[in-house]
């Protein structure tokens, strides 16, 4: 298991199934609604998602902790650190 | 970012959405012009059943309204509301092809935002920078 595998995670997004820009548009209103400093966990099939959410996260400002391979979907790892 | 949407098929009324998200997610401004054939598509509650695809891959049109109604395809009116719920999205209906189509803004999809004139839409457009016309 990779090591950000047990980063403490507050909040799971499962946005499995979905396809663009489903999943970036759940965890856009995920975070809205969600305390700064808190883990939030998303989880995706689409493989566009490999590049879209580590991007938006970097546009946004937020910390992108990392992602890694389950069981035929991806782990995304966000910390909100701002409004 | 500006979209001058023309087409009503489904599958490009979809693309425009995608990027409208895309648009919003990136803090882009948004303006939507919809003209011609795209009022069709946004008479309210027309999205249930204007279901046509582009005519040049028509043969494909029954995979992917299967698709849709599977939900296996984001809709484009989910697309446009949460593009608009993330970001600065307006979107303006043609004030010709209103007359034209004899239709009103109230009979349209509630998430069109007003009518507008071509050269209000292109003094727009000329501070953004990504036109495009689909």
């Amino acid at each position: 298991m990779p090591e950000i595998a047990h980063v403490v995670v507050d909040k799971v997004i499962d946005a499995r199934g979905s396809y663009c820009p489903k999943p970036l548009l759940e965890l856009i209103r995920g975070l809205k609604s969600f305390p700064v400093g808190g883990v939030l966990e998303l989880r995706c099939s689409d493989p566009g998602t490999e590049t879209d959410i580590p991007t938006w996260v970097r546009h946004a400002g937020h910390d992108f902790l990392g992602a890694y391979l389950a069981d035929g979907y991806t782990r995304y790892l966000v910390r909100k650190t701002h409004r | 970012m500006s979209l001058l949407v023309f087409s009503g098929t489904f599958d490009k009324v979809l693309a425009a959405s995608t990027l409208a998200v895309g648009g919003a997610a990136m803090d882009m401004q948004v303006e939507i012009f919809l003209t011609n054939w795209a009022l069709i598509a946004f008479r309210k509650d027309a999205y249930k059943t204007e279901l046509r695809v582009s005519k040049d891959f028509e043969e494909y049109g029954p995979v992917l309204r299967e698709q849709l109604l599977a939900g296996k395809l984001p809709s484009w009116l989910d697309n446009l509301k949460g593009a608009k719920d993330i970001g600065n999205v307006k979107i303006y209906a043609c004030s010709m092809t209103m007359g034209l189509f004899n239709l009103k803004l109230e009979d349209l999809e509630p998430i069109v935002d007003d009518m507008m004139g071509i050269a209000t839409f292109v003094e727009h457009a000329k501070e953004g920078s990504v036109t495009l016309f689909i």
